[in-house]
C-alpha cells in the first residue's frame, strides 16, 4: 500500500540580518530552529555572526545588543520568532559593505583605543549606534544614560564616550 | 621630549579593526567538526559526602555522549598544594562539580545534569575563617587539620615567603611614640567578573596528545602545568584572546579538566562554557582577608614595629593562595619601610566557593587590611597620610624580602616626586581637614578625602622568552606566548620590535599563541609585560638584527656595529652611501632568526597611589565616588591610550568598587551564594563614572633599553583603602572593612541599630 504524502507543515520564520533575508524552518531538529531560540542563539549558531556576545544571558550585560530596526535590543531576551520580518543589525552589518569600509562610530573606537579586552565592544558600539541614530549629536551625559545597560568590565568608559563624542561631532561636521 | 618613532606614541592597536568589527575570535567564539557541549552538575550542599550517583536515565537521554562521576574521571590534580580532584566523592561548597555530561548540544547536556540522582550526607559547613580553625570546626580535607593549608611547597622557588618575621619586636615596642592595635578586613570576596565567563575546548589526538583552547590569561604556563600534572601527556595549548582576565583566568585547570576528562572519554573535541551564574558562584573570587595587627610609629612617622596575625580564608581549596600570601608579604615591605615585622599569615579553607588570583595577587587583599590600620596610627600621631607615604613608601637602595624568600635591593625611583605631583593636581592640601573630618558638608552630604598607596616588586617576576623572526622581505614576526587580555601588550611588544628594527608597525606581527611554536612565556602577570615580556622580545629582535648586520657587513665592506637599519634597508651609520634592503644579507631563502630570554629580577618595584574624594548621603547612607586621581611613574610610556585605559581599570574588576558595592554575598545558613547574577551583583554602570585623571612621570627607569616598567596590574589595588579612609573622614567614624554599603554608614552613624563605629560623631 502507498502511504499517503503527508503535505508537511513547515512553518518557518523568516529576519533580515545584516541586509540578508533569512528564511529558518521552525522545529527541534539539529538544523532547524526552536520557537525557545533566542535571538542570540541564532546569530550566532546558525548565521555564524559571533561578534555578538553573550555575558549574562539575562538582559543585564548589555553584551548582545543589536538593532532592530534601527534601534538597540538585547538579543539574549528575545526569541527569534519574535523577531520574524524584522531588520536586524549586528556588528558584522556596520560599516559600508561595498567598499568595506567601517562606520565612523568604529574607526573612532579605533582612534582612541576605546575597548581593552574588547569582549563587550560589539555590544557598546550597537548601543551607541543606536543613540546616534535617534540622536546625531548627544550630550556626554546622554552617552552615559544610553550605554549605562553595557557592562565594560576593564573599565573602557571614559575612552568610549571620547569616541562617541567624536564620532557624533564628525557626523556633524 | 619623545625621541621615539613608535614608543609613547599613541598608535591604533593591532586588534582594534578585528575588536571593533566583531571579527575577534574568543573561546568561546570557537568550534571545531564534531565539537560536544560539556556541562557541570554542581552541588546544592556546601559540605557533603556524595553516597551515590545515578546517571543510567541521563546517560539514556538521545544525544549524550558521557556521564562522569567521581568514580570514573580521571585522577587529575590541581591546587597548592595538589587536593583539588576534577570530581570527588566528598563537596565542600555550593557549586562543587558532582558530575560531567558531554552532549550534542547544550540543551541536551543541561536536561541530563537534571536527570542524574545523587544522595548526599550532609556535613556541618564552616564559613568565618575564625570559626575554621577552632577545635572541632567542620574539617574539609582529610589531609589539612584544623583547615589550615600547608605553606607554600615550591611555590616560586624552594623557600617561599611565608611569613614576614624580621628584626626585633620588643625593640620597636621601646621605640614607639605611639602603637595602636585592631582588627581590619577585606572578605567581601569580590568577583573579577571578566564579561566572557570561563571558556574552553579540549581535543585529544590519539591517547597521547591533548591540544586546549582556552580562555586565558597564561596559555602557556598552562601548557607547562599541565604537563607537569598529567604526566606522559603531550600537552598544547592555543590561546586566544581573553574577553578579560584580571588575573582570574590565569590558572585555568578548573574548567580544563572537566572538558579534557570528557573530550577523553568521547573521543571528540568537548567545549565547556560557564554560564553566567556558575562564574559568580562557582568559579573563583578574591580571597578573604581578616588582619588581627599592632603597629608602633614615631612622631616622625618612623615605622619601629609591625606585628599581626593574617587570616586569609581561600575558600574551598587553594588555586594559589600560599603564593598570594608570598606576594602580599613582600608588597607589605614596599609601602612600609619597617625594621622590625612579625607578620604570621594562616591560610585556611572554608566551605564557600573558593578564592583565587586576582589583580592585585595577595597584596591588595592584605594592603586593603594593613594600611587601614596604620591609618588609626597615623591619626594618633596626627600625621598626613601623603607625608607618611612618601616617607615610607620603598626608595632605592632599600631591601626587602621577596616572594621567592630572598633579599632584593630596590634599583628604582624614589616615587616621591610622582606622589607629590599626585597630591597638587587632585588639591590635596586644600581637601585634607585632618583624621575623622569632612572636607566640606552641605546638609546631610558630607565630603571626604582619602589615599591609597601600592606596589609590587613582579613587573621582572618569572621568565619570558621569544623569538624574533626576521623575512627578507622587511618583515618581522614575533614568536611569543603572549595572549591578548586587553592591555594591548601583543600590539606593545610590536611597537618594541618595530623602533628596534625602524621599520613600520604594519610589518611586525605576532604569532599565533601556540605552545607548539613559540617559547616559554609565563604570561601578563604581575605587571610583568612591559619589562619581562618586552625584555625577552627586545633582546630577541637586537639579537636578529645583529644577525642581519653580520650577513650585510660583506656588502658594505665595514664591521656589523657600523650598521643602521631603516624601513627595510640598511646603510652604513653617519655616511651617505649606499641604502640596501635585508634581502641583499638574507637572500630569499633564509631568515634570521633572534633569541631573547628574560630573567627574573626583583629590584624594580612599581607604585601606583590613588587619591579618592567621596560623597556620603549621611541621610540615606549612600556613598557616590566624585573624584580619582592616580599617580604613578612608568619610566617610559609605551601606548599612551592604553595606559591609561588600564589605569581607568581601577574602579572595577574587584578594585575601587569592591570598597563602595561589590560584593559576593554569601548566605551562611545555606552557604549559597545569594547574588549570583549581574543585577544582584553590583557594578558600576556608564551614568555613574566619577572624574578620573591620572599623574603619570616618566623618569627613566634602569629596565631595558626603553627605562619602562609596567603598573596594569597594581592600578586598582591602592583604591579600597583610599575609599575607606575618604568615607571615614567623611562621617567622622573610623571603618574598618568592606563595602561601604549604605547599612553599614548607617550603623556607624548610629542611624541603624547594630555594632557602631569608633570615633568622633
Amino acid at each position: 500500500m502507498t502511504p499517503t504524502p503527508v503535505e508537511p507543515s513547515c512553518p518557518t520564520v523568516t529576519l533580515t540580518v545584516n541586509g540578508t533575508t533569512h528564511s529558518f524552518i521552525l522545529g527541534e531538529g539539529s538544523h532547524e530552529i526552536s520557537p525557545s531560540h533566542t535571538l542570540v542563539d541564532t546569530l550566532r549558531e546558525r548565521l555564524g555572526l559571533t561578534g555578538t556576545k553573550i555575558s549574562c544571558d539575562h538582559g543585564a550585560c548589555g553584551c548582545c545588543t543589536v538593532l532592530m530596526e534601527g534601534k538597540a535590543v538585547l538579543s539574549c531576551m528575545l526569541l527569534t520568532v519574535e523577531c520574524a520580518g524584522k531588520e536586524i543589525t549586528t556588528i558584522e552589518g556596520l560599516g559600508d559593505t561595498v567598499t568595506g569600509s567601517v562606520d565612523p562610530l568604529q574607526q573612532s573606537f579605533i582612534d582612541h583605543t576605546a575597548f581593552q579586552c574588547g569582549f563587550c565592544t560589539p555590544g557598546v558600539i550597537m548601543s551607541a549606534k543606536a543613540l546616534l541614530n535617534e540622536n546625531p549629536d548627544p550630550t556626554r551625559e546622554e552617552v552615559q544614560a544610553a550605554l549605562s545597560g553595557n557592562f565594560c568590565r576593564c573599565n573602557s568608559h571614559y575612552h568610549v564616550l571620547d569616541a562617541v563624542l567624536a564620532a557624533a561631532g564628525g557626523a556633524n561636521k | 621630549m619623545n625621541k621615539y618613532r613608535f614608543i609613547g606614541r599613541s598608535t591604533p592597536r593591532k586588534d582594534a579593526l578585528d575588536i571593533v568589527t566583531g571579527k575577534t575570535k574568543f573561546a568561546g567564539d570557537l568550534s571545531l567538526p564534531g565539537m560536544l557541549y560539556g556541562k557541570v552538575l554542581r552541588s546544592p550542599l556546601p559540605h557533603a559526602l556524595v553516597k551515590s550517583i545515578d546517571t543510567t536515565e541521563a546517560a539514556r537521554l538521545p544525544g549524550v555522549k558521557a556521564v562522569l562521576t567521581y568514580q570514573e574521571v580521571p585522577d587529575w590534580m590541581g591546587g597548592v598544594p595538589l587536593h583539588v580532584r576534577v570530581l570527588d566523592h566528598k563537596v565542600r561548597f555550593v557549586g562543587d562539580p558532582v558530575a560531567l555530561v558531554a552532549a550534542e548540544t547544550e540543551d541536551i547536556g543541561e536536561e541530563a545534569l537534571r536527570l542524574i540522582k545523587v544522595e548526599y550526607e550532609p556535613l556541618p559547613a564552616v564559613y568565618d575563617v575564625e570559626e575554621a580553625l577552632q577545635p572541632g570546626a567542620p574539617r574539609l580535607y582529610e589531609q589539612f587539620p584544623g583547615n589550615v593549608l600547608p605553606r607554600g611547597i615550591r611555590v616560586f622557588g624552594p623557600h617561599p615567603l611565608q611569613e614576614l618575621v624580621t628584626g626585633d619586636i620588643e625593640r620597636g615596642v621601646a621605640e614607639a611614640d605611639f602603637i595602636v592595635e585592631g582588627t581590619c578586613a577585606y572578605e567581601n570576596i569580590p568577583n573579577p567578573l571578566p564579561p566572557e565567563s570561563p571558556s574552553v575546548i579540549a581535543a585529544w589526538e590519539g591517547t597521547d596528545t591533548l591540544t586546549v583552547w582556552p580562555a586565558s590569561q597564561g596559555p602557556h604556563m598552562l601548557k607547562v602545568t599541565l604537563q607537569r600534572w598529567l604526566g606522559s601527556i603531550n600537552v598544547r595549548t592555543i590561546g586566544s584572546p581573553v574577553g578579560g582576565s584580571y588575573g582570574s583566568k590565569y590558572m585555568t585547570w578548573q574548567y580544563v579538566f572537566p572538558a579534557a576528562a570528557l573530550a577523553q572519554k568521547t573521543g571528540r573535541p568537548v567545549k565547556l562554557c560557564y554560564s553566567r551564574a556558575e562564574h559568580l558562584a562557582a568559579f573563583t573570587v578574591r580571597l578573604g582577608s581578616r588582619l588581627h595587627g599592632r603597629v608602633g610609629l614615631k612622631k616622625d612617622g618612623t615605622v619601629t614595629f609591625f606585628s599581626g596575625d593574617w587570616l586569609v580564608n581561600t575558600g574551598a581549596f587553594s588555586e594559589i593562595a600560599q603564593g598570594m600570601v608570598a606576594v602580599g608579604c613582600g608588597e607589605a615591605q614596599l609601602a612600609i619601610r619597617c625594621a622590625n615585622w612579625d607578620l604570621r599569615p594562616q591560610v585556611v579553607c572554608t566551605n564557600r566557593t573558593p578564592s583565587g588570583q586576582v589583580r592585585g595577587f595577595g597584596g591588595q587583599e592584605l594592603k586593603c587590611a594593613l594600611l587601614p590600620l596604620l591609618t588609626m596610627a597615623m591619626e594618633k600621631a596626627g600625621l598626613d597620610p601623603v607625608e607618611f607615604f612618601k616617607k615610607n613608601y620603598v626608595k632605592p637602595g632599600d631591601g626587602y624580602y621577596w616572594r621567592d624568600g630572598n633579599w632584593w635591593v630596590s634599583r628604582g625611583t624614589d616615587y616621591a616626586a610622582a606622589m607629590e605631583k599626585g597630591a597638587a593636581t587632585f588639591g590635596w592640601r586644600e581637601k585634607w581637614k585632618g583624621w575623622l573630618v569632612p572636607t566640606s558638608q552641605d546638609g546631610e552630604r558630607r565630603r571626604g578625602v582619602g589615599v591609597g598607596v601600592h606596589g609590587n616588586a613582579d613587573v621582572g617576576e618569572d621568565v619570558s622568552e621569544a623569538f624574533v623572526r626576521l623575512d627578507p622581505d622587511g618583515t618581522a614576526t614575533i614568536h611569543s606566548g603572549l595572549a591578548e587580555h586587553g592591555t594591548g601588550q601583543r600590539s606593545n611588544i610590536c611597537k618594541m620590535v618595530a623602533e628596534i628594527l625602524q621599520i613600520p608597525l604594519e610589518r611586525v606581527s605576532v604569532t599565533a599563541c601556540d605552545s607548539r611554536i613559540n617559547p616559554f612565556e609565563f604570561g601578563p602577570v604581575g605587571s610583568r609585560g612591559t619589562y619581562a615580556i618586552g625584555g625577552a622580545v627586545i633582546a630577541a629582535a637586537e639579537d636578529a638584527k645583529r644577525q642581519l648586520f653580520e650577513l650585510m657587513a660583506p656588502h658594505f665592506g665595514v664591521q656589523p656595529e657600523d650598521l643602521a637599519t631603516e624601513d627595510g634597508l640598511v646603510y652604513v651609520q653617519g655616511k651617505t652611501g649606499p641604502r640596501l634592503p635585508w634581502i641583499k644579507g638574507m637572500r630569499y631563502f633564509g631568515t634570521c632568526l633572534g633569541r631573547g630570554r628574560f630573567q627574573p629580577d626583583f629590584t624594580l618595584p612599581n607604585f601606583m597611589m590613588i587619591f579618592t574624594e567621596v560623597e556620603v548621603d549621611t541621610g540615606t547612607g549612600k556613598v557616590d565616588l566624585i573624584r580619582v586621581v592616580g599617580a604613578t611613574d612608568v619610566g617610559q610610556i609605551i601606548d599612551p591610550l592604553s595606559l591609561t585605559n588600564q589605569l581607568n581599570g581601577c574602579l572595577g574588576s574587584a578594585g575601587i568598587d569592591s570598597a563602595l558595592f561589590e560584593e559576593t554575598v554569601l548566605d551562611t545558613r545555606l552557604g549559597r551564594i545569594m547574588n549570583a547574577n549581574m543585577i544582584d551583583y553590583k557594578w558600576r554602570t556608564f551614568a555613574e563614572l566619577p572624574a578620573m585623571e591620572h599623574v603619570i612621570l616618566e623618569t627613566p627607569l634602569p629596565s631595558h633599553r626603553f627605562h619602562a616598567v609596567g603598573v596594569g596590574e597594581i592600578a586598582p589595588s591602592p583604591g579600597p583603602s583610599a575609599v575607606l579612609m575618604a568615607v571615614s573622614n567623611a562621617i567622622g567614624v573610623r571603618l574598618t572593612d568592606y563595602p561601604l554599603t549604605p547599612d553599614k554608614i548607617l550603623r556607624a552613624l548610629g542611624k541603624l541599630p547594630g555594632a557602631p563605629g569608633r570615633g568622633k560623631r
